[in-house]
């Protein structure tokens, strides 16, 4: 009896402090808030949260009208911390994680008068809800400008000896368009230079995972021979693996030369900046967000890091600007089906064999001449929009995140299974 | 002088504390919350320059807002509160299960698995029943699998049920890479199997859930003849078996009901909250919940104020760190790791006190108890504090 009476008084305290701190309301002034899957450790988390502040200082907004919430997990937490930023006054929520879609989605269904934005999503396109957007990046030009980087890497050191092969590694994440487009732009990027290249890829099953990426790295650099590697995952197990080891490493989502003074040659990101100001400043004027929002290295949104000299091959930053000219000028398509060729293999009748690349249909030597596409993402995985056209693949022309999942010949995956 | 240095005492020895008045205990613990509450706002004064008394507000607001702040906070410790209540009838046996997060798990992984198979096709209700049955005993089957091992070879629980955890989770991830092939390692959440919302919220279900199970585990423990047998076998297996309770029958038929429990909790995480799951989704719960219950002392009553402190505290970190911008979580990990520090060395103090050499000097008593008294305190607390140590690290 006397345990409850005390569990009772202490219930009763609270709940007197309660209502002293109800009564308190937020002063009202625009308000943005940033939903983030982990916090600043993880590289991809931390390139959105820099983004959002450099965006709000550009804009002039203060400290306390940005609101960022981390370690928020793909869940119903989602929906109900972007419910608790709706209800703290925010004008515009961002998301930055694939799996916060839904959850943002069913927050924007609630609250009509609040701009609901998310990164990497599919489903803006086709909900068609007025206040819902996805937003992504050509992230593959800028992959491709990292493979010219590390395809120039690859020609100096069999000239100089250090290596007698020409085969990279790539530690990626899930066996997912968005990984598989990033992968197979850098390979042609490394191709443009360095026609004999060929490349494994290790995936992890996680989007950030110390161990397994270090594991990965450590795979491809032991086991297969691979003389450079990159990674498409958000921890520096790859990165960090590199360095001990002296092999050369381009990274992504930022740059890495702080701990990896020796290997890092240069790094591709996606800047959210222009993105931020974009949605932020329409959120404040009240104008209209574009549905699906894709940026581009022409406006901006994917940008290189500065060449590190010390672990790069001579002339790259030179080479880059090039490239990097002809992309933005569209003479150069990153996808052109000439530099390519695609192996259809049919399903073997096995149970869970569906094949490779059987959307595709190719001419006698292996030239890309068709693909349909799963641009709806209705849960169907079944493609239904042609995206080849001009000579080249279309991607993030139909939506804004990639869909490019095409097993290209000379990349081999070593493991499929995630 | 040289019989006088050879007797020197140590500067200080830990006495145990006997005859405390029963309301000692509280001041010592309302104290020490106090004091940590002090250390907390003192700390991100330093760190943040955040003014000291904005962060208590903040710590407030953050978990007491709103009224839907206020809902989740409650809905949240509910939840926690189940998982603490799971794994509290193992923990009083001195039965170490440290698996009610792969327990959970499981249980949401069966709930999954049914919405998956039936979602849509079968009436929404008769789902639910499906899901509830499948969770449950999807947790019970993780628990009792240790359980058995323990009752006929005496395998080590506290591995066996950490190990369970693992595979929980793998089983999880690989059922994800079937139900979702394109692979980005989340599954979208399925508007099957809908617990009905009281209140136009899913917060109620899982916090009535919890009020009646702590009073069933409350009645279980305190008040049946199975209660009484967990207690006897957690207290001493010879004993157990001396008086006739079939101490392999015990343990097998609690772990049950533990994972009977997680599987409940399982089954709310997912039809109740979330609609899907992930490797994430009992979120490491289960293992706060071995703090929750502990510190509580395995009473359920107590269990609803010790998990509304860690919640509280979560929130109310999470709130602090969000309002001075900072983006990294460690703080509210330092945070809460500081004020459970203060609280388990509190209880370290309610039943030890600690007794300086000169003040022994002085000579108010008689020699010969306090040499008695000594002898006894030097052993009993020595690896409890070495605890402390370690944990302080």
């Amino acid at each position: 009896m006397k345990k409850l009476i005390t569990i009772i008084l202490v219930l009763a305290v609270l709940a007197t402090m309660l209502t002293v701190f109800v009564g308190c309301s937020d002063e009202e002034e625009f308000k943005v808030g940033i939903i983030c899957l982990h916090d600043e450790s993880s590289t991809y988390d931390a390139n959105f949260i820099n983004a959002a502040k450099d965006a709000a200082k550009e804009l002039g907004l203060k400290d306390s009208q940005v609101i960022i919430k981390t370690g928020i997990d793909e869940s119903n937490e989602c929906y109900e911390t972007a419910k608790e930023l709706a209800e703290m006054g925010c004008k515009m929520i961002f998301a930055d994680s694939f799996g916060h879609e839904s959850y943002m989605i069913q927050a924007a269904k609630e609250y009509t008068d609040v701009q609901f934005c998310h990164a990497t999503g599919t489903k803006a396109h086709t909900e068609k809800l007025a206040n819902y957007h996805n937003a992504f990046a050509s992230i593959y030009e800028g992959r491709y400008l990292a493979g010219v980087a590390a395809g120039l890497k690859l020609v100096e050191m069999n000239a100089n000896k250090d290596v007698k092969n020409y085969k990279m590694g790539y530690v990626g994440a899930f066996t997912y368009a968005e990984v598989i487009s990033g992968y197979t732009s850098f390979y042609l990027g490394a191709k443009s230079v360095c026609p004999e290249v060929t490349m494994d890829v290790q995936f992890t099953g996680s989007w950030y995972d110390v161990t397994a990426e270090r594991e990965a790295a450590l795979n491809l650099i032991n086991n297969k021979g691979c003389a450079l590697i990159s990674q498409h995952a958000d921890s520096m197990g790859a990165p960090s693996a590199c360095e001990e080891k002296g092999v050369p490493n381009i990274s992504y989502n930022g740059s890495t030369v702080k701990a990896c003074p020796n290997t890092f040659i240069v790094a591709s990101r996606i800047n959210w900046v222009p993105y931020f100001k974009l949605i932020m400043k329409a959120a404040q004027d009240g104008t209209e967000i574009p549905t699906d929002y894709t940026g581009t290295i022409a406006d901006g949104s994917v940008v290189l890091t500065d060449v590190n000299t010390q672990a790069a091959a001579a002339g790259t930053a030179a080479k880059l600007e090039e490239v990097k000219a002809a992309l933005v000028a569209g003479t150069l398509k990153v996808f052109d089906t000439s530099k390519f060729t695609v192996t259809i293999i049919p399903p073997s009748g096995a149970e869970g064999d569906f094949g490779t690349n059987t959307s595709a249909t190719v001419d006698e030597n292996g030239k890309l001449l068709t693909y349909t596409a799963d641009v709806d993402d209705m849960g169907d995985y079944i493609g239904e929009t042609q995206v080849v056209s001009d000579g080249a693949f279309q991607e993030s022309k139909f939506r804004s995140a990639p869909y490019f999942d095409i097993k290209i010949d000379g990349i081999t995956c070593l493991n499929a299974a995630f | 002088m040289n019989t006088t240095k050879k007797t020197r005492e140590p500067l200080f020895h830990l006495v145990k504390r006997g005859n405390v008045k029963p309301w000692l205990p509280w001041v010592v613990r309302v104290v020490t919350i106090v004091a940590a509450f002090i250390v907390i706002g003192l700390m991100t004064m330093i760190a943040f320059g955040t003014n000291p008394i904005k962060v208590y507000g903040y710590m407030f607001k953050g978990a007491f807002g709103t009224k839907y702040k206020v809902m989740r906070l409650l809905r949240d410790v509910a939840i926690l509160l189940l998982f603490a209540l799971a794994v509290t009838p193992a923990f009083k046996m001195k039965f170490w299960n440290i698996g009610a997060e792969g327990q959970v798990l499981m249980g949401a992984f069966a709930c999954m698995f049914c919405i998956i198979h039936w979602g849509g096709a079968i009436n929404d209700t008769l789902l639910i029943f499906i899901c509830l049955l499948a969770s449950i005993v999807a947790g019970a089957l993780w628990a009792v699998i240790p359980a058995l091992f323990k009752a006929k070879w005496n395998t080590n629980e506290t591995l066996f049920t950490l190990m369970m955890n693992y595979v929980a989770i793998q089983v999880i991830l690989y059922a994800i890479k079937i139900w979702a092939p394109s692979g980005s390692g989340t599954l979208s959440p399925l508007p099957y199997a809908n617990l009905p919302q009281i209140g136009g919220d899913n917060f109620w279900f899982s916090i009535i859930v919890a009020i009646v199970m702590t009073a069933f585990m409350f009645i279980y423990l305190k008040f049946t003849k199975h209660g009484y047998e967990i207690e006897v076998v957690g207290e001493s297996e010879n004993t157990a078996r001396y008086i006739g309770i079939n101490v392999k029958k015990v343990i097998i038929r609690t772990l049950i009901l533990s994972g009977l429990i997680c599987g409940v909790v399982g089954f709310l995480l997912v039809a109740g909250i979330n609609h899907t799951v992930s490797s994430t989704t009992a979120g490491g719960r289960g293992f706060t919940a071995i703090l929750v219950s502990w510190l509580a002392k395995f009473n359920p009553l107590y269990m609803i104020l010790t998990s509304l402190l860690v919640v509280f505290l979560a929130k109310g970190t999470d709130e602090v760190m969000t309002m001075s911008g900072v983006t990294n979580s460690f703080f509210s990990q330092v945070v809460t790791g500081i004020v459970f520090l203060m609280i388990i060395g509190c209880e370290f103090f309610i039943n030890y006190k600690i007794v300086f050499r000169h003040r022994a000097k002085r000579g108010m008593a008689p020699p010969a108890p306090e040499a008695a008294e000594k002898s006894d305190a030097i052993q009993s607390p020595a690896p409890e504090a070495q605890q402390a140590t370690a944990k302080e690290e």
